[in-house]
């Protein structure tokens, strides 16, 4: 399976399970969603649990809200994450909050789903990261995943856990793997094998990062597409480098990371989104708290550029794998 | 330098501190005038409703015309008491807050019949998203006084562990949703709710509340779309009484002549009422919800009323309105009118009223002795402080246990 069918999978399976979960959002019903991940589930399952809404996010987040509450399971897309921001307010004080504030007499365990990241050309509007905002928010969970197999076993757990998630599917990897190169035919994920998605129910843990490259001279801390990235640049440069995939931002699997980071006495911290105040920089920070002796270099940052995502030179932003390369010397050499 | 004339149109009310208080502008159709149709009608038919005024108590304090609900003499006396006891509990709280008692308070004075009538027209089980201003349906479905209290005072009785401000109550059991201090996000959450009940398939409805100053957000714009395309169950009030803090109506409504009018361009059955007149409020409230209950969908309702207080204890209205405006508010104070619709029914007296507010006047002082045996918000005891690490997740993960033990709790 690509990625799209794997989560279409994923909503499949749970919507099979649990008759509480229901899925809606702009374009998501009858068309399945400008992406397909919705694909087939309103003739499936009917008009009242895969359903079309109002261009409205923060309208979808409520809606999501007040079902939760009510004991179903929703699970809302947001076209792109570029377009979440009309929602946050319904994420950041009261879908995160709801639980808390009612000392646990209501809870909202909603599920959101949001294709992110750049790689397709689509522009500043169609290509951010904006997962640390959402790591910023007690109260979420946040997940990100970088293949098939792990995208439909993120999402069973996302819309399984008691807590609300916000699920960002790096829509550069929905048809294939990607390792950084613009350029060159697109590899498929039928050859990769994280490609095999079983059919049926399985879970992979949310807050459990895993090491998808062992090595010893460095450790490589990514998530998403900077996963395959990653591991594409140590290839290439032929560094003995551990690359771990985090899965999940929050909570993020300090316990994996240190282990490596103890071990290898390097870290590069990555993220697609741009560099100030990114999701890298609490990484570096907690590393430095907790690897501080193990560590023989400075923790490096690959990141995109403190600006909006060009169109054209699309590929002058993205953290592709010479980055890597220059980072993994950098840290080397020091 | 401030210009003579604006440069653009900035609405303001027309009279200001140091004016005479003035409502003649407004005009008010009377009580018993506005037609009732069938629970069943189109939206698009309730336009003279959206600018009308449904009433049914008149000047002389009698029920009159088609909206007349035409409640049993008891049911009017448990609405009196309720609203009364609403007042009561409003007032002591303002005191004990001036006295340092708690941080902070909120009353709702004026506007006790749009929330008291509401909820005893309403099914208990119908689950309601109110704003900050509606304690009165606490009352009116039987909260705990001195649970009330405890959670204002933040003390180790606090049902919300002291985590929210004075007034932001949340109360599952009698389905009371969990208020919120960012304004009208309940109005949408209020809707998801109603098409919950439906999925379920049972007879559930969902209530919201927001103010005429919060029409202004999204949030509200977004709800009536959502309510009107899935055809929710819900109730959605909008409270005007007539001031947002400091700022008055005509900053949200601009040309609209009523807020009501606003959900006639979603095509929604829209009202406005009376929100001073309890029989008013609970008939408009009974038609919603049999309108909801039978699948024609939801109802906004605007009612019409006067914040005769201060917006917070953070608030002095002297700073932007007439002295004495509430006093002059065309229409009355809900407490008093109905009182003397019973008081004309034969039904009541003013030595029973006189008996009545002493007593809740007690219960009122009583209860809040018994609610500081459980500690207060300068004293203690206090929920546990290990309690901040709660509820933020179902399980505390490693930061939250991290960050708890460096507290050292």
């Amino acid at each position: 399976m690509n990625m799209i069918q794997a989560l279409n999978s994923a909503m499949d399976v749970t919507m099979d399970r649990d008759p509480d979960v229901v899925a809606f959002g702009e374009d998501s019903g009858y068309f399945g969603g400008v992406f397909r991940v919705t694909a087939n589930l309103q003739k499936k399952y009917g008009l009242d649990r895969c359903f079309d809404t109002p261009i409205n996010e923060a309208a979808i987040v409520a809606m999501a809200i007040g079902m939760a509450a009510r004991g179903l399971k929703p699970v809302a897309e947001i076209q792109f994450a570029d377009y979440i921001f009309p929602g946050l307010d319904q994420i950041v004080s009261e879908l995160s909050r709801i639980r808390y504030r009612s000392a646990g007499q209501f809870t909202v365990p909603v599920t959101i789903r949001t294709p992110c990241g750049g790689g397709i050309r689509g522009g500043q509007t169609h290509s951010m990261s904006p997962e640390a905002f959402f790591t910023h928010i007690p109260g979420v969970q946040v997940v990100m995943p970088s293949n098939p197999y792990d995208a439909k076993g993120l999402l069973i757990s996302a819309i399984e856990s008691p807590d609300p998630v916000i699920f960002f599917e790096p829509k550069r990897l929905y048809n294939g793997p990607f390792e950084g190169h613009s350029g060159g035919a697109l590899s498929s994920w039928g050859k990769h094998p994280k490609g095999e998605v079983p059919e049926e129910h399985y879970t992979v843990p949310l807050g459990k990062a895993e090491v998808v490259r062992e090595g010893h001279d460095v450790t490589i801390l990514a998530y998403g597409t900077l996963v395959l990235v990653a591991q594409a640049a140590a290839e290439k440069a032929g560094v003995d480098a551990e690359v771990i995939d985090l899965k999940t931002l929050a909570p993020y699997d300090i316990e994996t990371i240190a282990r490596s980071v103890n071990k290898t006495g390097r870290c590069i911290v990555s993220q697609e989104a741009p560099r100030t105040s990114g999701f890298a920089a609490e990484l570096a920070a907690q590393v430095q708290e907790e690897c501080f002796y193990a560590l023989e270099a400075p923790i490096q940052r690959v990141t995109g550029w403190d600006t909006p995502y060009p169109h054209a030179h699309e590929w002058s932003y993205f953290p592709g794998p010479e980055r890597f390369i220059h980072a993994m010397n950098a840290v080397l050499e020091a | 330098m401030a210009h003579d004339e604006p440069r653009f149109h900035v609405p303001a009310p027309h009279v200001r501190p140091g004016d005479t208080p003035d409502f003649s502008h407004l005009d008010l159709q009377p009580a018993g005038e506005a037609k009732r149709p069938d629970p069943s009608v189109d939206g698009m038919e309730t336009r003279d409703l959206a600018l009308g005024l449904i009433g049914v108590l008149d000047h002389n304090h009698q029920a009159v015309g088609d909206w007349n609900p035409e409640l049993e003499p008891d049911v009017l006396r448990e609405g009196l008491r309720h609203m009364m006891l609403t007042r009561a509990y409003d007032d002591r709280m303002l005191k004990l807050q001036r006295q340092g008692k708690m941080s902070f308070y909120m009353k709702s004075t004026g506007e006790e019949a749009v929330a008291v009538a509401a909820a005893m027209a309403l099914d208990k089980g119908d689950m309601v998203f109110p704003s900050y201003r509606q304690q009165g349906i606490l009352f009116a479905r039987g909260r705990d006084i001195v649970d009330m209290m405890c959670h204002c005072i933040s003390n180790s009785r606090d049902n919300l562990k002291g985590r929210q401000l004075p007034v932001h109550y949340t109360w599952a059991e009698g389905n009371f949703f969990s208020i919120s201090g960012n304004l009208a996000t309940q109005f949408p959450q209020a809707v998801g709710y109603a098409m919950a009940c439906q999925y379920k398939g049972d007879n559930q409805i969902a209530a919201s509340w927001i103010g005429e100053g919060s029409t202004a957000e999204g949030d509200f714009h977004g709800a009536l779309v959502l309510a009107s395309t899935y055809k929710a169950p819900a109730i959605l009030n909008v409270v005007n009484n007539q001031w947002a803090i400091s700022t008055f109506h005509g900053i949200a409504s601009g040309e609209a002549p009523t807020f009501a009018l606003k959900g006639l361009g979603y095509g929604l059955a829209s009202l406005r009422i009376d929100g001073n007149d309890f029989l008013a409020v609970y008939a408009a409230t009974k038609w919603a919800a049999e309108r909801a209950r039978k699948g024609h969908g939801a109802t906004v309702i605007e009612s019409f009323t006067y914040r005769a207080d201060a917006h917070s204890t953070s608030d002095d209205p002297s700073g932007y309105r007439p002295k004495g405006e509430n006093e002059t508010w065309p229409l009355g104070d809900p407490i008093a009118r109905l009182k003397n619709h019973l008081i004309g029914l034969g039904e009541w007296d003013e030595e029973r009223h006189t008996a009545l507010e002493k007593e809740l006047n007690e219960l009122v002082i009583a209860s809040y002795k018994e609610a500081e045996t459980h500690g207060t918000l300068h004293d203690g005891p206090l929920s546990p402080v290990n309690s901040i690490f709660e509820d933020v997740y179902a399980e505390q993960d490693w930061r939250l246990r991290r960050q708890r033990q460096d507290l050292g709790v």
